[in-house]
């Protein structure tokens, strides 16, 4: 760059324009769920009482810690922001790997709840849901979809944190420069978000 | 950026020239020069469009003759599908864009580049694999897709054709698309030049930040809903499925929740290109600027809530029916200010018949009744008598085709000189402007009518009282293939052996014109100070001609 | 205009950070008790009116939306009111008469 041009110096790195990228990016992955929502809307609309009826085989316990885990790791997300931008790079590094942990603590919940469920023939086409009536049928339907979409974005999430943690280990993500981390941090909450609106309408319709 | 350094050492040296890091082929498809990868769009696009319009041609040649005249029903009927899928998400939703968007946003706005150019790259690698998986889909074992490109449920869950290769070609393309969005959005943002306000964007710029905002928040919801089918599909989970209690009315809601907006990805783009071109040849100050650049925004707004009208006889609620006709009527208001301001323009201006001209005047009295027609259709009791007709074929010809399609002609003739520093032989492209102008209405202006009369769209067969109109129709085909042959051939010769083009071949005063053709890998030498709004021809209105 | 010098200015402390999610577990714990009783339709309109609540909470502290320029507010107002106008629009068609 040997053009001291002001502007151009200034558009080397934009930051603020990453996360408007980002924020813009988030937006779109709202409404990919924001159509789930309208879909689930309208079959609760239909079929209330299949859903609630549907709504009683999930145990609310679980889905209950499955949202504090969410949450806290939502905390050590945000926590370690403002660890880099005070320079402190080992505890940044520690807690996104808490991040990391409790996104796996979520995941394996999830597994232990899927297979509870498929144990009892709960699964689209399974028998045992077949003969159940439809409002039934279609709540179980949503419920693998959007659970599902949920936690492919968590494994997702999950990979950004550990290339995060390698970022912040090599020192390409510092002090001064933490707009990635800031990004991922963006998206981690948008996880949470999601999980914050799945979480009682399906857990909790007696 | 390697290319920094080296392109600040020779100036001069225009893009298409520029010694990157890496040679030959792999200098352009790992390119994030926005400049390259609009070429590139417009390389991969020109294939797709070619083969797209084969397949129309097919259709046309078929519809003849009553009965079978060259396929049998089924190819038919994969053929109008593939025809649609290619036309719509494999050029006109990228068509100006992509290929002049890329190109032209940043030069237009005094930046070097977009926001994201990486990102940039992936999309445009995005576009190419979701157009591949959608070629692949015709060969493999069950057949190319044969649901029309709406994908209607129940029939997509239920056809044993390749309907899922062919969803998530859609789905990748969406990405593609949604991509894209986000790098202008971003861009018109972060990147105008110094005192390039809001204000002095030229209208392009405007027309592609509403399109940016339409494909951000609009195309996820597609996305979602083709996944479902995939889903539906694939496991059987019911939520479109009647069976189980599915409602497959949802699935047209949330299909044209994006896909009405979608025809307003086509087409604002065009009517911002139109925009640039009117005031260029008609060496006139832009009438109206804010109302235009405003309009834009409320035609993404607008067409963002009018998406059931393509639903008004499935069934849906009386309250529905009526608000949805309301909002339909109310989008064309911001179309027809659009209309009015560019004609208003024209008067007293002292207009040159150039081919950009010619086609962009083209788009005027074709978008006018593509939008007229389109109103006919918003009103609820026509609109029984109407849809599935090819009256609804030929009004979304005339507003995609004769609008969007001429839009990216115009685009091609206008920026050529700049994009490639040569000038094609301007005789050769009126003619071919004439016969893709005469050939296109002579092959849908036939339809409006067979449509009204009732025939239907999509169908292999038809009543013998529907013959002349469709053997019109397929003769129109022939005169605008030939046309299109004609303008590509022209172009391409152009290229090669073209006269050398001026800076400013038009005398545009947008920023574009201000540097060398082809430009440099930077654009600008400096980033330049803006201090006018981007059509100033008061020296014309004046008398005081350059 | 010139926004590109000042993105490091907010370093939020970790105590707001701990209060937010304190009030995030506490509204955890309050609608899962309420939706243990019985009340009709109040229960989903309670349930939904807290997850609001706290997507709020996430929104302006975790995601900073409180501290980023305006800009960044008025986006995510253009899409979530986007997303809800999608779900009223459907909603005519669904909750009036076929």
């Amino acid at each position: 760059m040997n053009h001291s041009n002001a502007v151009q110096a200034h558009m080397h790195r934009d930051d603020y324009g990453a996360k408007i990228g980002m924020w813009l990016f988030l937006f779109t992955e709202l409404i990919l769920f924001g159509g789930l929502f309208i879909v689930y809307a309208v079959y609760r609309f239909t079929y209330g009482d299949g859903f609630s009826l549907a709504s009683k085989e999930l145990d609310t316990l679980v889905g209950m810690i499955n949202t504090i885990v969410l949450l806290t790791s939502s905390l050590t997300m945000a926590m370690s922001i403002t660890a880099i931008q005070q320079g402190r790079r080992r505890l940044s590094i520690g807690l996104v790997g808490a991040t990391n942990a409790l996104a796996l603590v979520f995941m394996v919940n999830k597994y232990f709840e899927w297979t509870a469920k498929f144990h009892h023939g709960l699964f689209p086409g399974g028998k045992e849901l077949l003969e159940r009536t439809n409002g039934e049928i279609l709540y179980f339907g949503l419920y693998y979809v959007m659970t599902g979409l949920h936690a492919i974005h968590v494994l997702i999430g999950m990979v950004i944190m550990t290339f995060m943690m390698v970022y912040l280990k090599t020192g390409h993500v510092n002090k001064d420069s933490f707009v990635k981390l800031e990004n991922s941090g963006l998206y981690w909450h948008l996880v949470d978000l999601i999980w914050i609106f799945l979480f009682p309408l399906f857990y909790l319709i007696h | 950026m390697s290319n920094h350094a080296l392109a600040s050492q020779s100036a001069r040296t225009d893009f298409m020239r520029a010694a990157g890091s890496r040679k030959g082929i792999l200098s352009w498809i790992l390119s994030t020069d926005h400049k390259r990868i609009g070429i590139l769009y417009m390389i991969a696009m020109g294939i797709f469009f070619a083969v797209g319009v084969l397949f129309g041609l097919l259709i046309r040649l078929e519809l003849i003759a009553p009965g079978k005249t060259i396929m049998e029903a089924q190819t038919y009927n994969s053929v109008f599908t593939l025809h649609g899928i290619i036309m719509i998400f494999l050029f006109i939703i990228p068509g100006l864009p992509a290929v002049f968007g890329n190109f032209f946003l940043p030069i237009l706005i005094g930046a070097r580049d977009v926001s994201f150019p990486r990102l940039n790259l992936l999309s445009w690698w995005l576009f190419v694999a979701g157009g591949l998986m959608a070629i692949v889909s015709v060969f493999l074992p069950g057949g190319p897709a044969d649901t029309g490109w709406t994908f209607y449920i129940p029939y997509s869950v239920r056809t044993s054709t390749n309907v899922i290769p062919a969803l998530l070609a859609a789905f990748t393309l969406g990405f593609s698309s949604i991509l894209t969005g986000i790098n202008f959005v971003t861009t018109v943002h972060r990147l105008r030049a110094p005192g390039m306000t809001w204000f002095r964007m030229p209208l392009f710029i405007w027309s592609l930040y509403a399109t940016g905002w339409v494909q951000v928040l609009a195309t996820p919801i597609v996305g979602i809903t083709l996944l479902l089918v995939v889903v539906e599909r694939a496991l059987g989970v019911g939520i479109f499925d009647p069976a189980l209690g599915g409602d497959p009315i949802l699935y047209q809601h949330l299909f044209w929740i994006y896909s009405h907006p979608a025809v307003y990805i086509m087409i604002l783009p065009a009517m911002g290109l139109i925009s640039e071109v009117i005031p260029v040849f008609a060496r006139r100050t832009i009438f109206g600027y804010s109302f235009i650049a405003f309009s834009s925004i409320a035609i993404a707004l607008l067409g963002s809530l009018v998406w059931a009208h393509h639903m008004f006889t499935v069934g849906m609620s009386d309250t529905a029916q009526w608000i949805f006709s309301l909002l339909t009527f109310l989008v064309s208001i911001p179309s027809a200010i659009k209309v009015f301001n560019w004609v208003s323009t024209l008067y007293k201006g002292s207009i040159e018949l150039e081919p950009p001209m010619l086609f962009a005047l083209a788009f005027i009295f074709q978008f006018s009744i593509g939008g007229f027609t389109g109103l006919m259709q918003g009103a609820l009791a026509l609109n029984m008598h109407l849809h599935d007709t090819s009256f609804i074929v030929a009004h979304f010809h005339y507003v995609m085709f004769g609008g969007t399609g001429f839009g990216i002609f115009a685009a091609m003739h206008y920026w050529f000189p700049k994009m490639f520093g040569k000038m094609y032989n301007k005789a050769r492209a009126n003619v071919s402007f004439i016969l893709i102008f005469i050939g296109f209405n002579v092959l849908y202006f036939p339809l409006f009518i067979a449509g009204y009369m009732g025939m239907p769209r999509r169908y292999y067969d038809y009543l013998p009282e529907f013959q002349s109109l469709h053997f019109i129709s397929t003769i129109g085909s022939w005169i605008l293939v030939l046309g299109l042959i004609m303008m590509v051939a022209n172009l391409l010769m152009g290229l090669r052996n073209g006269s050398r083009a001026s800076s400013n071949p038009w005398g545009g005063t947008t920023l574009e014109w201000t540097i060398q053709s082809p430009p440099t890998v930077e654009n600008f030498e400096t980033i330049p100070v803006v201090a006018t709004g981007p059509y100033d021809y008061s020296r014309y209105e004046r008398g005081e001609h350059a | 205009m010139d926004h590109g010098t000042k993105n490091h200015a907010h370093v939020i402390g970790y105590g707001t950070y701990i209060l937010v999610w304190l009030g995030l577990l506490s509204f955890t714990g309050i609608t899962v008790a309420v939706a243990g009783m019985d009340l009709q339709f109040y229960n989903i309109a309670i349930a939904l009116i807290i997850a609001t609540v706290k997507a709020i909470m996430v929104m302006t502290i975790f995601m900073h939306l409180k501290f980023e320029d305006r800009v960044f507010r008025i986006f995510a107002t253009v899409a979530i009111l986007t997303l809800l106008i999608f779900l009223v629009l459907t909603f005519f068609d669904y909750s009036f008469a076929r």
